[in-house]
């Protein structure tokens, strides 16, 4: 009997070696395909670098759009796409905090809170074209903001709103319990609690989330197609009312020409908008870093 | 760790009303005035939580929004189409003056034909790399591949259909010269490429929640890191990897940007992947970049169309929140 | 039956006292980066015994053991030399793959980690990737493993149950039934009873004096009483160090070291 046991644990014994090599070629495999989604990455980046590089110049930045491209510059677009953050940055920020705020301090926890937080997951994964047929219907028809700053500044805000109140419930309910007790224990009402004493705690972790957030905005194309923002601009705005175009729009309109210069001031745009993104999202994982240790 | 309490103090300080730089008044007589201003204090206590819960409200009223809104303009363009011919006819004709037909079902083919390649392309990269980041990988390697993920999940649409059309298309049409300027195949890819971020973080997670006791018991009886991975690691992290390969395609599903830039315009009732076609996406940029009149049929048609992708994302993300709940391993 | 345990046995029988080492540790150091966490130890385990490993926190005796499988190479940033051979041969030669060692070798961990699937799959899993398929094979070793961790009467009737429906103590069975399946020649337990409760604890003692007639175990505890109860050999750790080595009876009684005498009695730091 044991003998038999034995010899069982000598044949397992003697099939490792293929068990090994299996694992290397799976671990190999898996190495590939690591290695292959980087250089995907890589690729992307050094096309659109060597394609648009040599148009990026400062006349590109200053000059509006054109129907001869080495005439064709970003400035509409740049400066509308600031327009539209200026709306969007201040609206999404006070919505999707003091959503936050309040479901994770003064909501209880019952069928409406759950309701609501199950409608928050669900509206980030709604697609970004439908967030711009609402644009379209409210914001451009309803309330009749045409295709205005306002419009397309709203409709990013709804879009983007789900990501800030996610990321800003996370931060809240990362402030350590003891903090508000002491602040409670001194005598500071619930207000006071949470204003002079989560909210400060919570800032890294909020602006980390809302920033991507915001750089989300900054890219977002198809909310604005639908909202009808027109692409060729040459003028610049100036008030919320106005008409805009802004960069992702920019982009799109020279990408759809089929002339090969146009491609060109596409990936030079692409280049600005891409360079943006990096500054905020380095910012993000600076906040992120810095405030991480605890 | 020095910066949260520096933060805790100065926060615990404003809260009791010490004031740094002002050290006039002392903490208690201000505690004191406070009690004394209770009136407004107790006012603003009750005031707050109202407004914050009407910003709350907006979320629910977005949903509300979106849903009212695409119930109402469909119902206008059902009082022009039939909706019998909305879901059974093979053919998609907006424009056409004098027989214009309207059967979703080349632009729900291609959306799915797209879905379908991004999927092939991206379920096995993302899971493959998921699998090497939690299995196999160093802290090193990690540290390295996560930027990259999160710069290739930052990118923005529009980028990718740039790339799409500027350099996948060519290079296949390099590799197989059959294959179209636009096509299912391209941004098909370039979509999966746009997904595999969702699908390797979120399958990454599964993978790593997995406790590492787990894992020692396994390689303690002399399973190799592969037998472990596949045998006891995927497994018990199943649910969250088919929950963010759902996610990752109804993601794929909604994909607007790279389809408009790469896959044409044609609404094709057609099987192959090679030549020009409409996503349900791509159909609702095409009106709305060009100038379909307020309140024509094919205007009412967006909403039509965009419902249906609406009710398509829902249901994937309502699977993805059931797999992940329903199915979620107790360790 | 291998060759070394029919000389054991013969030896036994003809009255000589000469064991046969399973283990010989001879001058292993080991750093956690420049943290020196075992100094020189030499030490040589009994075939067929349950040698025990006692000391005060920290003193490396997880450490010790999880070299003896070599577990602690998933640490990153350690370092060894010295050797150890298990039956004369050097488990940190490189021919010597850490999957056959550990095949060999079992290993029970201080909290019970069954894996997430059935009480069957967690013992048949064993088996399954050391390639046997065949179902009746599988059918008795699960049966036989369970029974040799005194689990079987408790759960013959839901074996298709998941594994994390069990108690504390039983799934630490189930663990240590998942070893059995392998038909080990050693098993190595880290404090395996300190997160169970008494009656559980005692139950798993109990088997442990039974496994001994199979196969070699060795231990570490925190519990004196249960050193002393189940152990032929104890090792005493102290910093890194083996301060004393020897039969159970003699550490326990009459030890040679003072510091040894003063850890049992209790009159530690
Ligand atoms: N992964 C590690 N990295 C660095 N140092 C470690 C690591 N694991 C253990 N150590 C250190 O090595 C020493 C021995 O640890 P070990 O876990 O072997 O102690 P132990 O005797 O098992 O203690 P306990 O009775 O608490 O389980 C301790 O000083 C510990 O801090
Ligand atoms: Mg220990």
């Amino acid at each position: 009997m044991e003998n038999v046991e034995r010899i069982k644990s000598e044949e397992m014994i003697n099939r490792i070696d293929s068990r090994l090599t299996k694992n290397k070629v799976v671990k190999g495999l898996f190495f590939t395909a690591t290695l292959f989604t980087s250089i995907i990455l890589i690729v992307l980046l050094y096309r659109i670098i060597v394609q648009g590089a040599p148009y990026l110049s400062w006349d590109f930045l200053q000059n509006f759009a054109s129907r001869r491209p080495e005439q064709a510059g970003i400035k509409a677009a740049v400066v509308g796409t600031i327009w539209m953050m200026a709306v969007v940055v201040p609206t999404a920020a006070i919505f999707g905090v003091g959503s936050a705020i309040y479901l994770e301090e003064y909501a209880g926890k019952n069928a409406l809170t759950r309701w609501i937080q199950m409608n928050i997951s669900n509206l980030a994964g709604v697609p970004s074209v439908v967030f711009g047929l609402l644009g379209l219907t409210i914001f451009v028809r309803l309330f009749g903001f045409g295709n205005s700053i306002l419009a397309a500044g709203f409709t990013m805000s709804l879009l983007v709103l789900p990501v800030i109140i996610v990321a800003s419930q996370e931060a809240i309910r990362a402030v350590p319990n003891e903090l508000k007790e002491a602040s409670y224990g001194l005598g500071a009402t619930k207000w006071q609690t949470i204003s002079r004493v989560v909210i400060p705690y919570a800032v890294p972790g909020i602006a980390t989330g809302s920033i991507l957030a915001f750089s989300r905005a900054i890219g977002e194309t198809a909310p604005l197609i639908v909202v009808g923002i027109p692409t060729f601009v040459a003028f610049l705005p100036s008030g919320v009312f106005d008409s805009f175009t802004a960069l992702p729009m920019q982009i799109y309109n020279w990408t759809s020409r089929p002339q090969e210069e146009f491609h060109n001031l596409a990936a030079a745009g692409i280049i600005v908008l891409l360079v943006v993104l990096i500054m905020m999202n380095s910012v993000a994982v600076w906040i992120r870093n810095r405030y991480q240790s605890r | 760790m020095r910066v949260m309490s520096f933060i805790g103090v100065l926060g615990l300080k404003g809260a009791i009303g010490l004031k740094t730089k002002n050290k006039e008044l002392s903490p208690v007589h201000e505690l004191l005035e406070k009690k004394y201003n209770g009136g407004f204090l107790n006012r603003r206590e009750k005031i707050i939580p109202i407004i914050l819960f009407f910003m709350a409200a907006v979320s629910v009223l977005t949903t509300l929004g979106i849903v009212l809104t695409l119930i109402f303009e469909t119902f206008t363009f059902f009082g022009d189409v039939s909706i019998v011919e909305f879901f059974t006819a093979t053919e998609w004709y907006p424009f056409s003056k004098t027989e214009a037909v309207y059967g979703i079902w080349p632009l729900v083919l291609g959306t799915l034909k797209i879905t379908l390649i991004a999927s092939l392309f991206a379920v096995p990269l993302g899971l493959a790399v998921a699998l090497y980041l939690s299995e196999y990988a160093g802290a090193r390697t990690r540290k390295i591949m996560k930027p990259i993920l999160e710069v290739l999940a930052g990118v923005p649409t529009i980028v990718y259909g740039f790339f799409a059309l500027t350099f996948v298309t060519p290079f296949l049409r390099g590799l197989f010269p059959s294959i179209e300027l636009f096509n299912a195949i391209s941004p098909g890819i370039v979509v999966g490429i746009m997904i595999i971020p969702t699908i390797v973080s979120l399958s990454e997670d599964a993978l790593s929640s997995v406790p590492e006791p787990v894992r020692h018991g396994a390689l303690a009886i002399g399973s190799t890191k592969w037998e472990t991975a596949s045998k006891v690691i995927f497994p018990a992290a199943l649910s969250g990897i088919l929950a963010s390969i759902v996610l990752g395609i109804s993601r794929a599903i909604g994909e607007t940007m790279i389809v408009s830039i790469a896959a044409g315009s044609t609404p094709s009732a057609a099987l192959n992947l090679t030549s020009s076609l409409q996503t349900m996406t791509s159909y609702i940029v095409q009106v709305t970049t060009g100038d379909a009149g307020f309140g024509t049929t094919i205007y009412y048609s967006i909403y039509a169309v965009g419902f249906t992708l609406f009710v398509f994302t829902l249901a994937m993300n309502v699977l993805a929140q059931f797999i992940s709940k329903r199915f979620r391993e107790e360790y | 039956m291998t060759l070394t345990a029919v000389k054991s046995k013969e030896n036994n029988q003809a009255g000589q006292t000469e064991n046969v080492l399973v283990y010989n540790t001879k001058d292993l150091n080991l750093w956690y980066g420049d943290h020196h966490a075992l100094k020189n130890i030499n030490l040589e385990i009994n075939e067929r015994e349950v040698t025990a490993i006692i000391g005060p926190s920290g003193c490396g005796k997880s450490t010790y053991i999880k070299t003896l499988n070599r577990m602690i190479d998933l640490v990153p940033g350690v370092k060894t030399n010295g050797s150890i051979e298990y039956r004369e041969r050097d488990i940190f030669n490189k021919d010597f793959l850490v999957e056959e060692l550990r095949t060999r070798v079992g290993m029970v961990f201080q909290k019970p980690n069954p894996f997430p699937k059935s009480i069957y799959e967690n013992i048949a899993f064993g088996l399954k990737i050391h390639g046997i398929k065949n179902k009746q094979i599988i059918n008795e070793t699960v049966e036989k493993s369970l029974r040799g961790a005194a689990l079987w009467e408790e759960v013959k009737d839901r074996i298709h149950e998941p594994a994390y429906g069990l108690s504390g103590g039983q799934q630490q069975r189930l663990c240590i039934a998942r070893c059995l399946a392998l038909e080990p020649d050693v098993i190595l337990m880290d404090e395996p009873t300190s997160a169970l409760d008494p009656v559980s604890t005692l139950k798993i003692e109990e088997l442990i004096q039974e496994l001994k007639q199979r196969y070699s175990i060795i231990i570490v505890t925190h519990n004196m009483q249960q050193a002393a109860r189940i152990s032929d050999r104890t090792a005493f750790f102290l910093n890194g160090e083996v301060v004393e080595y020897d039969v159970t009876d003699t550490i326990f009684n009459s030890p040679a070291d003072s510091r040894t005498d003063d850890y049992i009695s209790g009159r530690f730091g």
